[in-house]
Formats: structure tokens, sequence, C-alpha cells
């Protein structure tokens, strides 16, 4: 059960006509590494995790979907208004004799996403693992999207979401601690 | 947080290489990489500064530039 907020989770202000911007982002949209792969993944191991860690695999998982909603709100205004010559101009035609201008979970190469992407392994270890290899990879494709844009304002959005992806990856760092049972390590020695 | 947020590394530059090179390659090592698990009572951004900067806490903050128009 979850409670909706009608707002985003940090503002989404694209200052810049780029309907090509809006093809690259598609990657952490419907990408292996984005926030649908994200949210799915977390929501879904987190029935076969030890009790301790339960908690923090739910509030990511929807926090990713809060994350999904910004990034489908960056595409939307990429191209809602975009003519289809500007579209095609974009590399965006394949896409528009799909779609038209809906949003498509796919990658920035028009890939469609599968569940293959993501893995639930039910070993807490290598779920956690694969989960901290997840918000590596999302954080590294921020860092690339950042560098394909020179709207400040587009950068500054993903600049929060490349941030909450290094957060989460302590959390989970720090999940796997637990389960180790080796949170107070550093006062034993 | 002493640690650093980018390191650098020389690559080898051929002589007969098609493009210009990039002479100094830079990848990022956030602070999550230097902290197993976070201490207790550490320092807080105010409420409004932990909204926009995406963590509420400065040794877990984490700055990025575009490198675009930059020539890397």
């Amino acid at each position: 059960m979850w409670i909706y907020e009608k707002k985003l989770q940090y503002p989404v202000r694209v200052s810049k006509c780029d309907p090509h911007m809006a093809k690259l982002l598609l990657e952490q949209y419907g990408g292996a590494d984005g926030e649908l792969a994200a949210a799915l993944r977390y929501l879904n191991q987190r029935y076969t995790i030890p009790e301790k860690v339960i908690g923090l695999l739910n509030d990511i998982g929807t926090e990713e979907f809060a994350h999904l909603e910004m990034i489908a709100t960056m595409v939307y205004k990429l191209t809602k208004d975009a003519t289809v010559e500007q579209l095609k101009a974009a590399g965006l035609d394949a896409h528009y004799v799909s779609h038209d201008r809906a949003l498509f979970y796919e990658n920035a190469g028009g890939v469609p996403w599968t569940a293959a992407y993501i893995q639930a392994k039910g070993d807490p270890i290598a779920d956690l693992y694969e989960d901290i290899a997840a918000e590596e990879k999302a954080r590294a494709t921020y860092q690339w999207l950042i560098d394909m844009t020179d709207d400040v304002d587009l950068q500054d959005s993903l600049k929060f979401l490349r941030e909450r992806e290094i957060v989460h990856s302590l959390r989970f760092r720090e999940a796997v601690e637990i389960l180790k049972d080796n949170k107070d390590m550093k006062k034993v020695f | 947080m002493a640690y650093p947020q980018e390191q650098e590394y020389y690559p080898f530059v051929g002589p007969y290489d098609p493009c210009p090179p990039i002479t100094c390659k830079t990848y990022s090592t956030p602070p999550q990489l230097y902290i197993p698990f976070q201490p207790p009572n550490l320092p807080q951004f105010s409420p409004h500064e932990a909204l926009m900067k995406g963590t509420l806490w400065p040794a877990l903050f984490s700055p990025y530039e575009s490198r675009w128009g930059k020539g890397r």
C-alpha cells in the first residue's frame, strides 16, 4: 500500500529545447541501470531478505519510483512540443512510428525494458551486492547524462538524482555490514 | 572528509593516434566508498540546503561538474 503525494521529489526544470536529450534520458527510464529496473528489483527482493533490511529495500524501491517520475517529466517536457521533423532530427523517428510522443520503457538505443536486467537470487549478500552495483552504475549514467547537456537547469535535477544514488549505495553497503553482524567492528578492534 | 572525490590517470598516448589526445583522464570516487558504516551524530545541512543537495549529510555530499564544453 502506498500513499501518493502529487508533487515531484525535486523540481524538474528544462530550459533548452533539445529533443535529442529526451532520447538520451530514456537510458534512465527503461534502461538496464535505470529507475524502473531499480524500483522493481528492490521491491521484489525485499520479500526474501532478512527482516533487518526489508525496510531499507522498501524505502529505496519506493524512492526509485519518485525518480522515475522525474525522468518521465524531463522526457515529456523535451518532446511534447517537438515537431515530427525535430523528432526525426533527434533520432526519435523510430520511437515516433511506434509510440507517437508517448513515453515507453526503452533505453536510449530503443531497446525495450526486460526483466532480464534484474535478478533476485535469494541470497541476501548476492542481492545486496547487485543493488550496490546497480546504484554505482546509475550514478555513472547520471554523470554521463550531465556531461551530454549544457542546460544548467536540467543538470541541476540530474545532480540531485546522482547524489541520491550515492546515498542509496552507502545504505546498501551498511545493510551488508548489518547482515555480516559487523556494525560495531571498529569498537572491537 | 579528506578523501578525494575525483582521481586522475594519464593513459599512454601513441604517436599515430587519430585524434588529439586527452592526456588526463578522470573518474569519480564519491564519499560512500570511504564510509563502510555512517557513524552517528555527523554534522547536518540545514533542511533547505539538504533538500537542494539531495542529502542531509555534508560527509555524503558529492559535487559533479559537466564535462560539456571543457574539451574533456
